[in-house]
């Protein structure tokens, strides 16, 4: 039986591991830290259709049940070797394993808004994340930094997404249709709390995106701002008061709320970055880098090296389960052409 | 006619009458050019303690070129070997001819004394004069010699990139290079002909053979002449004006003279003092980081004084001071740019409609807090100041909490003088009429600007110097954590305004101060400095780039500044710490 080693126990790992288990292979699937799927745990409901995250973790998690698969939790993969046709992986205790192929899958990071201080994000106890606010859904929990149930909420879009001066040029994807789930959550719960969304665009590119959208402003009364909001401060009564500018408007605008809410973009993770360049298929943003992203989008420069999910760029729940089992076909592709290779080069011998 | 003349004289003589000629026109017209203020400062303090101040600076920049040897001894020996030598060579020879000769005398034969006296004995001391100035002779030389070693090697004097120069300084430099060879020649034959030289002219004389000394003599004096000739005319077209601007220059300077807003007369002597010795152009982050080409203070200077100032390159610099911080001759070269790029043309005036509106607090008894707008976008910093100032029961007034008014220094900076001039009045009469009795910034431009643009009634602190002064009184207690940090001095307010004490000290205290390769004034810009608008997000990153990873060599836990400007650079792309000083502080307050 072939060894593959999948190195991410998020949605693409675990899924092509159940999809190359299934398939007669052995997998090993590293994971850092010591449970799986930790960007998905703190999620209250998926876009689009509100179906509750913890049913996603439930079912992929049985998926690993399978006697093929070898779950390594807390096991941190320091290098990565090609030898022959043969991979080698060192974790970091030093503990090394030989395997036919590797499937990297190690997944994003949420930009840490710490870095846009302007924002206020560590200063002020109002301004929040979209994590945190989706862990407060999850809990039925929203309140501000008095503990009351706040008046108003307030999203701002891109944070660490197509901001030059933070370094990241490109867009998320997945922020803009989680502001409009979070704002109909919000509604949902706290019908009275006023909800404002700012924007630059709203990419509303998925299946039934754009009706939630619409639905958020008709059913919800949630109410979009086109404008980035420039600097955060604080009141004497402990609320947000922030600057922006109404740009279909063309006015610069000042506003109270309760809680200000950063949509932060996905950054390649610190494993992405670290193996991405220690494997020289490092591409733009420290993201790792496909062959060719329409035919070859698993493939990298190195045979039996595969890449899935999110460590190659921004992507939804949804498309990084495709692409990892599209990443699993390529895998078995690439283990039986090489054994069909040996086999023809011993019958020749 | 004189005996002391002969035929090659006259090259020298339309050399020295054009020189002076010139050099009066130029010197009076530019003078003609001063403002009131500036000629007030002269005729007053030309009276006072501060004229032998000026002439003993002179002496030591101008003659000595101090600064240079600061930087590199090799450098510094070479520019004051020909400055300092020339002079006692001209000074010396002087006082020789003096005493030999007791008749009429042509103001030249100090210059050519060897030629036209060639008795060894003419007086007591001749022989001791004749080896002196063989002596001041070589001392020139040397430094002639490490010119020539310059012009091929660079580096040995410590500078990696030279100036390119003009076609004027080419020839001029030819001409000088030139005169020092040819003097010694000279002499060396006559020395050969009457046994008048010194120990080193005589050593050569007597290796030449006597009919071609005799044959040589006239056409080397000849050639000498012509040199000198041609090194005076081509001196005020040339970079070699400065030899006696930079005299005049930091005379006045150090007589109080200033700069203003406006291109004066004392901008003309700034621009013909400039050596184009290049040492700017290795410090200029431009050049350093970026490699952009003639943008450098030693160009910009030379297209104004040759009248083609190109908009693009008064545009192009950081202003953080750091080729004045490296300028041997001191100019204030950043006040220059400004001057060029001053825009009066440009109608903002609607903008500020909305600064009248604005009303004082009543802050008798408080001091006022003017965070600053890039302070704005730092929260950090003015959450830390005021729960310093909640902590040590100091009441006071949050100037531009709200509606804020700029303190009027980036567009200064910007060349909107006028603009700034409207800003700053506003924010002076608010602080007056406020009654506070002192102002506290966070921002070091804010602080350069209140310093020194502002002409307030009250004190004027960077919260650096309070956060000291509060230390120092015992009012604020801190604990000392083990965190190794490094301190990055910004420009504004180390090479802007000189703090670069108080905040190592308060840092000294709260952590464990690392040194780092460039401090105080040969720090680095952050990149992000509000001066240029020109250069791209991509190059502000490889400056910034550059500035942190010199910071970082040392592996410390975290990087302190004291401006949000330097803050906001090196925290947007990096996921390295970066604190405020400030910030520090807070986390380390002891609480009773």
């Amino acid at each position: 039986m072939k060894k593959i080693a999948v190195i991410g126990a998020g949605p693409a790992g675990i899924e092509a591991a159940s999809a190359l288990a299934l398939q007669n292979m052995e997998v090993l699937l590293f994971e850092k830290s010591s449970n799986t799927l930790t960007n998905i745990l703190d999620k209250a409901f998926l876009f689009p259709d509100f179906s509750l995250a913890n049913d996603m973790v439930d079912k992929l998690n049985k998926k690993l049940l399978h006697q093929n698969i070898t779950l390594h939790v807390g096991t941190e993969i320091v290098d990565i070797k090609q030898e022959g046709h043969e991979w080698k992986i060192i974790d970091k205790k030093g503990m090394s394993y030989i395997v036919a192929a590797v499937l990297l899958s190690t997944g994003y990071t949420p930009f840490d808004a710490k870095r846009k201080e302007e924002l206020g994000y560590g200063i002020y106890n109002g301004v929040l994340t979209s994590l945190d606010l989706e862990k407060m859904i999850k809990y039925n929990h929203i309140e501000n930094s008095m503990g009351e149930k706040p008046k108003r909420i307030v999203f701002l879009q891109c944070v660490g997404s197509r901001d030059e001066k933070s370094g990241n040029n490109y867009c998320s994807k997945i922020c803009c249709v989680t502001a409009v789930k979070q704002a109909i959550e919000v509604k949902k719960l706290l019908p009275d709390t006023e909800v404002y969304i700012f924007y630059m665009d709203l990419r509303m590119w998925g299946q039934s995106f754009e009706e939630m959208y619409r639905e958020s402003q008709e059913k919800y009364d949630v109410c979009y701002v086109r404008g980035r909001i420039s600097e955060a401060a604080t009141t004497f009564d402990k609320k947000i008061q922030f600057k922006a500018e109404d740009t279909l408007v063309g006015l610069p605008l000042k506003m109270n709320t309760d809680l200000l809410v950063l949509m932060v973009g996905m950054e390649a993770s610190c494993g992405t970055k670290q193996l991405a360049k220690k494997l020289s298929i490092e591409g733009d943003y420290g993201f790792a880098q496909s062959l060719n992203i329409h035919l070859q989008d698993n493939e990298t420069t190195s045979k039996g090296l595969f890449i899935a999910g999110s460590c190659k760029r921004p992507m939804g729940i949804n498309e990084t389960i495709a692409d990892a089992r599209s990443a699993a076909l390529a895998i078995m592709d690439y283990v039986d052409v090489n054994q069909s290779n040996k086999e023809s080069l011993a019958d020749n011998n | 006619m004189s005996i002391y003349f002969s035929p090659f004289v006259i090259p020298f003589l339309i050399g020295v009458i054009v020189l002076i000629i010139i050099c009066c026109i130029k010197y009076i017209r530019w003078y003609n050019q001063f403002d009131r203020v500036q000629k007030t400062v002269i005729l007053k303090n030309i009276i006072s303690w501060r004229f032998l101040s000026a002439i003993w600076e002179t002496i030591m920049e101008a003659l000595l070129h101090r600064k240079v040897f600061k930087r590199s001894f090799l450098l510094g020996y070479m520019h004051s070997s020909i400055a300092l030598g020339w002079f006692l060579l001209i000074i010396v020879g002087a006082i020789e001819s003096e005493i030999a000769i007791q008749t009429d005398k042509p103001f030249w034969i100090g210059i050519f004394y060897r030629y036209f006296v060639h008795d060894s004995h003419a007086f007591k001391h001749a022989q001791f004069f004749a080896h002196f100035m063989d002596l001041l002779l070589l001392y020139v030389l040397s430094g002639v010699i490490l010119a020539y070693i310059k012009s091929i090697y660079s580096r040995i004097v410590g500078m990696k990139k030279t100036t390119k120069h003009v076609i004027f300084d080419t020839f001029a430099k030819f001409a000088l290079w030139l005169i020092f060879p040819l003097r010694l020649l000279s002499e060396s034959f006559t020395a050969a002909l009457y046994n008048n030289g010194g120990f080193l002219t005589q050593t050569l004389g007597n290796m030449i053979n006597y009919t071609v000394a005799d044959v040589l003599e006239i056409p080397a004096w000849t050639l000498y002449s012509f040199a000198l000739g041609t090194f005076f005319i081509s001196m005020p077209f040339s970079r070699y004006m400065h030899i006696f601007t930079e005299v005049i220059f930091i005379f006045l300077k150090k007589l109080g003279v200033g700069e203003n807003e406006q291109i004066s007369g004392y901008t003309m002597f700034e621009l013909s003092a400039c050596s184009r010795c290049g040492i700017c152009i290795d410090n200029c982050p431009l050049h350093k980081d970026l490699q952009l080409p003639g943008v450098q203070s030693i160009y910009f200077l030379r297209d104004l004084r040759y009248k083609r100032p190109r908009e693009e390159i008064a545009e192009n610099c950081l202003m953080c001071n750091r080729c004045v911080a490296e300028c041997p001759v001191g100019l204030d070269l950043m006040t220059i740019r400004r001057q060029m790029r001053y825009k009066k043309d440009l109608d903002t005036h609607a903008n500020y409609n909305y600064i009248e509106n604005l009303q004082p607090f009543n802050s008798i008894g408080r001091i006022i807090y003017f965070a600053g707008c890039m302070s704005h976008l730092t929260p950090g910093i003015i959450d830390a100041m005021t729960t310093i100032f909640e902590k040590v029961d100091q009441k006071y007034w949050f100037m531009d909490k709200d509606r804020t008014i700029c303190c009027g220094r980036p567009l200064l900076q910007q060349g909107f003088s006028i603009q700034a001039a409207e800003l700053r009045r506003k924010n002076t009469q608010l602080i007056k009429q406020s009654g506070a009795t002192m102002l506290i910034t966070s921002c070091p431009i804010c602080y350069q600007s209140f310093k020194k643009e502002y002409n307030l009634p009250i004190q004027v602190m960077h919260h650096t110097e309070y956060i000291h002064m509060l230390i120092k009184s015992g009012k604020l207690k801190l604990r000392k954590d083990d965190l190794k940090v490094v301190y990055h001095d910004p420009c504004e307010l180390g090479r802007g305004c000189g703090i670069y004490r108080q905040p190592r000290e308060i840092l000294k205290t709260v952590t464990h101060l690392l040194k780092t390769k460039n401090e105080k004034e040969k720090s680095l810009c952050c990149g992000y400095n509000l001066g240029n608008t020109v250069i791209n997000l991509e190059q502000q990153t490889k400056i910034r780039n550059a500035a942190m990873s010199s910071l970082r060599a040392k592996n410390p836990d975290l990087i302190v500044t004291a401006c949000p400007m330097c803050k906001k650079a090196f925290k947007r792309a990096s996921d390295f710490t970066v604190k405020d000083v400030a910030e520090i502080v807070k986390e380390n307050i002891i609480s009773e």
